[in-house]
């Protein structure tokens, strides 16, 4: 298959500052999320998503502005999410320079606000992001449901049901992220990749669990994944970006160099 | 020469990453437009696109900017770069949003991808075309300089361009089908993916247009 499978460093950022720890030799502020966003390009990213995990709502523009900062110096997809409830707020993230928006916890309260972005916006810039937890037993069919709030919350909702009926609304792509395997570093949840990514007919990024570059190439060969998503494997300087892109190579996967 | 450009702005969105990139590659002066006496002022002019297609036609009819483009198109000394929907609304017709006309400029037609898209193994392709493709480089042309042939650019789109003269075609992608990368014709290039995204090379491909004569090879 000639398009490439994408690699995607993920900055988790907290009222403007990158958290989750970054430690690239020669970066002076370890917490500036433009100048690690631009490190990541400049090391040959496909794509940067950045996650605004900052809790209150007025901090917002904090986010804008950053975005907007981004944007000026990174010449790859954006992918901006964290908070977004309402149109407005899309429009908000777009104008700032994203080019993709992705909705998470109001598409659950609201599934018509994925349609209402998709419409006003195009599919191409909506991305459905769902935290999922597996509920089964493991003598029963592995079955996972959405969680919200950190994972903390059940909503009670099948995920592979949910991902077909974001589908249909309108979403561009789904980022799927196992809350078992977030922050473990055993790798993705292969099953629930493998289910979405066969169940709908668009992109898919997995997330959640990277802590091996054999990791990433699971979750293309074996979770089906378009891209695949990590954090800590490239921000604790682990791994470069063109690291893990000889690794895919080797493995026969289609990367762009 | 100058590279002084208009961003043509039909109001469908985020033009900020077209104009930064420009800037990024060497542009001296970037304006965001609809206004045509800003527009015939510009050296070359970018024509871009985001959403969906009935939506940017009605916006581009409504504004003015299908007379405007013609013009510039017309005018023969001003270069232009169209993008994406941009380049999408150059062709007669789209599949999008159950039919659109659109402004006719170069002969064909858009077309979906469809449901069941696969590649040659039989493997299943999704839709959108989405992320970083080979784009095959049909015939020379300036705007390919100092770019490998091959080279990956990034798309995203559920549509793709089939020009009636196959011979406007610069550049094709492979994705169960093979369409339309980039055509050329006269002053005017225009490619599907997005030159803004596309890091490297499309920093290249933007720093070529920035000092073309406007003039196929």
């Amino acid at each position: 298959m000639p398009l490439a499978r994408r690699i995607i460093p993920c900055l988790d950022v907290d009222q403007g500052r990158v958290v989750k720890g970054v430690n690239f030799v020669g970066i002076r502020d370890a917490g500036d999320p433009v100048e690690i966003a631009r490190r990541y390009n400049e090391q040959g990213a496909d794509e940067i998503t950045f996650l605004d995990i900052t809790a209150s709502h007025e901090q917002r523009d904090t986010t804008v502005k950053t975005v907007e900062r981004i944007a000026r110096e990174v010449f790859i997809p954006l992918t901006v999410g964290g908070g977004v409830r309402a149109i407005s707020d899309v429009r908000a993230l777009l104008n700032a320079g994203a080019d993709k928006v992705s909705i998470n916890t109001a598409a659950i309260h609201n599934p018509d606000l994925v349609e209402a972005a998709a419409a006003r916006f195009g599919a191409q810039c909506i991305v459905v992001a769902m935290d999922v937890k597996r509920v089964s037993t493991n003598d029963e069919p592995p079955r996972y449901e959405l969680f919200t709030h950190g994972g903390r919350r059940p909503t009670g909702i099948e995920a592979v049901s949910w991902a077909r009926k974001m589908a249909a609304k309108g979403a561009g792509e789904i980022l799927l992220t196992s809350m078992d395997r977030d922050g473990t570093r055993d790798g993705f949840e292969l099953t629930v990749t493998r289910q979405i990514s066969e169940a709908v007919d668009i992109p898919l990024i997995a997330s959640g669990g990277v802590g091996s570059l054999e990791h990433l190439a699971d979750g293309i060969t074996k979770g089906g994944a378009d891209a695949v998503l990590a954090a800590s494997i490239f921000h604790f300087g682990e791994f470069t970006i063109p690291e893990a892109k000889d690794y895919l190579a080797a493995r026969g996967i289609e990367v762009r160099r | 020469m100058t590279s002084y450009v208009a961003v043509i702005d039909y109001g469908m969105g985020n033009l900020h990453s077209v104009a930064s990139a420009l800037e990024h590659a060497g542009a001296s002066r970037v304006v965001v437009s609809h206004d045509p006496d800003v527009i015939a002022q510009a050296d070359r002019v970018v024509f871009p696109g985001v959403g969906a297609m009935q939506d940017c036609m009605a916006e581009i009819n409504r504004m003015g900017c299908d007379r405007l483009l013609k013009a510039v198109l017309a005018s023969a000394h001003q270069p232009v770069l169209a993008i994406c929907v941009g380049m999408q609304a150059l062709l007669e017709h789209s599949e999008e949003n159950g039919g659109v006309d659109t402004l006719g400029i170069i002969p064909g037609r858009v077309n979906y991808f469809g449901a069941g898209l696969q590649d040659e193994q039989g493997q299943r392709l999704k839709v959108p075309h989405m992320g970083w493709n080979e784009v095959v480089q049909t015939s020379s042309h300036p705007l390919w300089a100092g770019i490998e042939n091959g080279a990956r650019f990034y798309f995203v789109h559920s549509y793709w361009v089939e020009p009636s003269d196959p011979s406007l075609m610069v550049g094709s992608f492979n994705y169960g089908v093979t369409g339309c990368a980039a055509l050329a014709r006269d002053n005017l290039f225009a490619v599907q993916f997005h030159p803004e995204k596309s890091h490297l090379a499309g920093l290249q491909l933007l720093s070529n247009f920035l000092t073309w004569d406007g003039i196929c090879l």
